[in-house]
């Protein structure tokens, strides 16, 4: 057989255990098993028998989620092939309410005597919380949709395209580093496929197919001599798209500035091409003076800014002390959102949740209680105006209808509140990141997300860039290295004084946020045009070790 | 079904072998078989049960590898999962880095086990967990914390004859309880492989006592300080060091440990004198498997010595590119202290600061070590030797290097986190910006 054909073929074979980064991943299997979906008949029979078990165990609702989970991984290390992998997780879980109190239980076995048996054991530990529970669950009204069907707007399935095509695109990748100098170069394409049916006691049958992809490498250069190194990673955002994203075209980047961008489509050899040279600059980077800087972010690093201190603080489990334990709380009490005027940022600020933006990672159609997505404002011209919600959060905002926040990472997980796309609208007025770059006295542009940090609360931060560059009256000068900037989240929110428009917008995300114990993760994308904070305080992060 | 006896895993192992028609095959049978419960606002919020097994076939011909997992078990798929193997195997390219299997090896048997843990029930942890809600109900605070248990096997065989086999089990508990204003914060957190060790409701007073304490916490100038790090602090912050301890990264220059002029910074002095630092899978208080997961007999292992790098962890492809015996590194991970208790290195300081836990570490420069993250759940003021009053927390800007370059005392060691840690007394310990979270 050919290499091309072994490329495709390991999609069946590598071990799960050596994947990187992805937990959870299930059997290993074949392309062809994974691009075969369960019929949609079968599912609704299935769920039929786990609602129907657990009404007449005496259940008050029941929601059940029959989840067949694809992740596939492409691993490469310079010159060979690290790992390839792909697996599916398939099964069942299924929650109750009874006797006022959630209960849930999962199987893999999906015959109807185990289907059953996991409603009943759900109704069963139902039963035995509600002796710990002080308040009855109160579940937001709910309209069942009957059978409905969403689908991720892919162009092209990731899981189709040949494994051969995606080793020989990371090891061309890797090809590029080491002609511009790398070293070593490590290069990966994460793709996941959750195909999703939710079934309601309301009446919902809701069959869901969505994607998602993430391409990314890193570089790195050593100097012997100076017993430095530096590393550079890519600049792609993980997308909820299929394998169209890395067909690149030249109306999706935005050029003329340090640094190629990349908005729907990822043009993945000339970023690293570019990485190369980068990581050069940055083996002779001046050290950055600490002090007040004017910030232009750009959105591939603002989006976790954004993650970090406008999307988890607005996380009512966090603001009613659910994680508490783990992730923290947050300093966004209901006092504030009471008063209708708690100034969170500047009037530049308008921060809002998408569930449907076409691209982001959070993109569905239902949530994981078959609520129908949408969109809201959390921080309208400044003022805290709303949070994200689920069903059974919903009456402490004297909202009727849920804001569709639910997911869980897996069939055996309990869904919970996860964040939505949280997004920095961008701004009315024409205006480019070149022409923003050309006001600024005394800046650092950054590019990039790098180290991050902030407190159980969501006051203190600090978070530094791949490429941080200094500006001097209206002129990128050079690179500077060891710069992180530290703040308050309102006080930095509020020093926002200047958005691009919405021809800069782009999307940048995570692929596995982390919360909940035992814990889940949860992909998301947060937009923003390139944005100007102003007077915020840089600290420089060199030290000499002995 | 998921926690299978020794000989049971033998069986299981030798018919996969015996399946096997590659030049080589290795094979790897993991399961576990455990239970949580999570609270918050003083109540339970969830509770789960999972028990799961899996099986992994390694095949080889020649330098050519194939691997596949199944995780079911009759002969039938253990037969598929075999095929698929040696079927990848031959489609394989040539793995540059491929090591000879490993033969028989002699293993000390590990003390990693205990029945009372394997043997709880959700009633014990319902018990437990009732335990630390009494605590906060009764004081008028509120609790939010998660209880987990699980018992674990792994076992390896090869076609040349290794054969090893680990059961082991493990309790873990943390708890934050906080005041009804919000003003105050405390949190512990233990693991343990044997239950009757695992206090939860003299852990939860802890927690209570410290969310009562630190109330009203003045704020104080950021800047460097002697702190006195809890074991949990230290921990929290060494263990990205320990992964550090690579010779393959130091040696390719990816790595603090990397030497300027190219080289590792093996037999430099890199910490204080009275820092001692070592592994072993013996000890009682962490015990650990005493194989890896190549199959190679972990031993009790020195790094550190009198702040001396002593040993730096080999894989087996890089010891032998170095002509070096291959050393793995251990969970098991310990620094030697003294016999002072935390109160006795409080009393020792004049002015200083006690640090309960650390939250939210990030790397800010692999190259030094730099860290970055925030005290949280009980930060106070030493002054005379006492605790003055609860400061706010800080941010601070530190590496672990240099950190262990400034130890002016360590404390009895306690199984925390990462390993068997003492309390520790630091100097000029860099903190660069405070912070209101409570």
């Amino acid at each position: 057989m050919r290499r091309r054909d072994f490329l495709y073929m390991t999609g069946v074979g590598l071990g799960a255990s050596m994947v990187p980064n992805i937990p959870a991943f299930g059997k290993i299997i074949s392309v062809e098993e994974s691009l075969t979906p369960v019929d949609v008949a079968l599912k609704k029979k299935m769920a039929d028998v786990a609602l129907n078990a657990a009404k007449s165990k005496g259940a008050t609702y029941a929601d059940v989620r029959i989840g067949r989970y694809l992740n596939q991984v492409v691993a490469t290390r310079e010159t060979r092939v690290e790992n390839i992998s792909n697996s599916e997780s398939y099964g069942l879980g299924v929650r109750v309410i009874a006797n006022g109190s959630w209960g849930f239980a999962a199987t893999n076995n999906l015959d109807n005597s185990s289907i059953a048996k996991a409603a009943e054991a759900a109704v069963a530990i139902a039963k035995g919380n509600s002796k710990l529970m002080d308040q009855p669950v109160q579940l937001a009204a709910q309209k069942g949709y009957g059978d409905v069907s969403w689908k991720t707007p892919v162009e092209i399935n990731a899981f189709e395209v040949p494994i051969a095509d995606k080793v020989d695109l990371l090891l061309k990748v890797n090809s590029e580093a080491m002609k511009g100098g790398a070293k070593y170069i490590s290069s990966n394409l994460f793709m996941i496929n959750e195909q999703k049916y939710f079934a309601s006691t309301e009446g919902s049958y809701i069959d869901q197919d969505i994607h998602r992809i993430w391409p990314t490498f890193t570089l790195t250069k050593t100097d012997a001599a100076s017993g430095k190194f530096e590393t550079r990673n890519a600049l792609s955002a993980p997308m909820g798209m299929g394998f169209e994203y890395l067909k690149p075209k030249d109306e999706e980047k935005i050029k003329g500035g340090p640094v190629t961008m990349y908005k729907k489509r990822y043009d993945m050899l000339e970023d690293v091409r570019e990485a190369a040279a980068h990581v050069d600059e940055k083996l002779k980077a001046k050290p950055i003076a600490p002090g007040k800087y004017d910030l232009v972010l750009d959105p591939s690093h603002l989006f976790l800014t954004i993650h970090e201190s406008v999307g988890h603080p607005t996380e009512l489990d966090r603001v009613l002390g659910y994680e508490a334990n783990y992730a923290g709380t947050s300093f966004l009490t209901l006092d504030k959102w009471e008063s209708k005027k708690f100034n969170f940022g500047s009037k530049e600020v308008n921060i809002i949740a998408d569930k449907l933006e076409v691209g982001s990672l959070g993109a569905v159609g239902y949530d994981d209680e078959g609520v129908k997505c949408g969109q809201w404002d959390i921080i309208k011209d400044g003022i805290l105006v709303n949070y994200q919600t689920i069903r059974d959060q919903a009456h402490i905002l004297g909202l009727k209808e849920s804001q569709g926040c639910c997911y869980a990472d897996s069939w055996e997980s309990i869904q919970f509140q996860r964040m939505p796309n949280v997004s920095l609208a961008p701004g009315n007025a024409a205006l480019s990141a070149a022409d923003m770059v050309k006001n600024v006295e005394k800046g650092i542009y950054m590019f990039g997300r790098n180290s991050y940090s902030i407190d159980q609360q969501r006051y203190n931060f600090q978070f530094s860039a791949q490429l941080a560059y200094e500006i001097k009256e209206g002129k990128i000068v050079g690179m500077l290295k060891d710069a992180a900037y530290q703040a308050n989240t309102q006080e930095f929110w509020n020093s926002c004084v200047q958005r691009c428009d919405k021809n800069d917008y782009r999307l940048g995300g995570t692929f596995s946020d982390g919360k909940g114990q035992p814990g889940q993760v949860s992909a998301v994308s947060h937009g923003s045009a390139t944005t100007r904070f102003n007077g915020v305080n840089v600290i420089n992060t060199g030290r000499k070790l002995g | 079904m998921a926690i299978l006896s020794k000989e049971e895993a033998q069986a299981i192992l030798k018919k996969v072998i015996g399946y096997s028609k590659a030049d080589f095959c290795e094979v790897g049978l993991n399961g576990s078989d455990g239970g949580n419960i999570r609270y918050a606002r003083n109540a339970v919020s969830t509770a789960g049960q999972i028990s799961t097994m899996s099986l992994g076939v390694s095949s080889t011909f020649g330098k050519k590898t194939g691997s596949a997992t199944i995780n079911e078990f009759d002969d039938a798929s253990l037969q598929k999962v075999v095929k698929r193997a040696e079927e990848l195997a031959m489609l394989a390219p040539e793995n540059p880095e491929f090591m000879p299997l490993l033969g028989p090896q002699t293993f000390a048997e590990s003390n990693t086990y205990n029945a009372k843990t394997a043997a709880m029930t959700p009633d014990t942890r319902a018990e437990m967990v009732g335990k630390s809600l009494s605590v906060s109900k009764a004081a008028g605070l509120d609790a939010a914390g998660f209880l987990e248990n699980a018992t674990r096997f792994n076992a390896i065989m090869n076609s040349k004859g290794l054969f090893a086999y680990n059961k082991g089990t493990n309790v873990s508990f943390s708890v934050t309880v906080r005041n009804k204003q919000g003003t105050g914060s405390g949190y512990v957190e233990q693991d343990f492989n044997d239950l009757d060790k695992m206090d939860t409701l003299a852990l939860s007073k802890i927690a209570a006592g410290k969310a009562n304490g630190s109330a009203g916490a003045k704020a104080i100038e950021p800047g460097k300080y002697t702190v006195i790090l809890e074991p949990l602090a230290a921990s929290d912050i060494l263990s990205n060091m320990f992964r550090g301890f690579d010779a393959r990264s130091a040696d390719e220059g990816r790595s603090f440990m990397s030497k300027k002029g190219g080289g590792t910074r093996l037999g430099e002095q890199l910490f204080s004198e009275n820092v001692n630092i070592y592994s072993d899978p013996m000890n009682t208080e962490i015990p650990s498997a005493t194989w890896n997961g190549d199959g190679l007999p972990v031993k009790r292992t020195q790094w550190v010595e009198k702040g001396i790098v002593k040993n730096l962890s080999y894989s087996r492809y890089w010891a032998a590119q170095k002509n070096v015996e291959p050393i793995p590194f251990s969970r098991s991970v310990i620094i030697e202290g003294g016999t002072q208790s935390l109160e006795d290195l409080i009393k020792s300081t004049e002015k200083g600061i006690l640090v309960t836990r650390f939250w939210y570490i990030r790397s800010v420069d692999p190259q030094t070590l730099l860290l970055t993250g925030l005290t949280r759940d009980g930060t106070f003021y030493i002054e005379n030797g006492e605790i003055k009053f609860p400061i706010k927390n800080f941010r601070f800007n530190e590496s672990p290097v240099i950190m262990l370059n400034n130890v002016e005392a360590l404390g009895k060691p306690v199984r925390t986190g990462s390993g068997l840690i003492p309390p520790m007394k630091i100097r000029d310990f860099t903190f660069t910006s405070l912070s209101d979270a409570i």
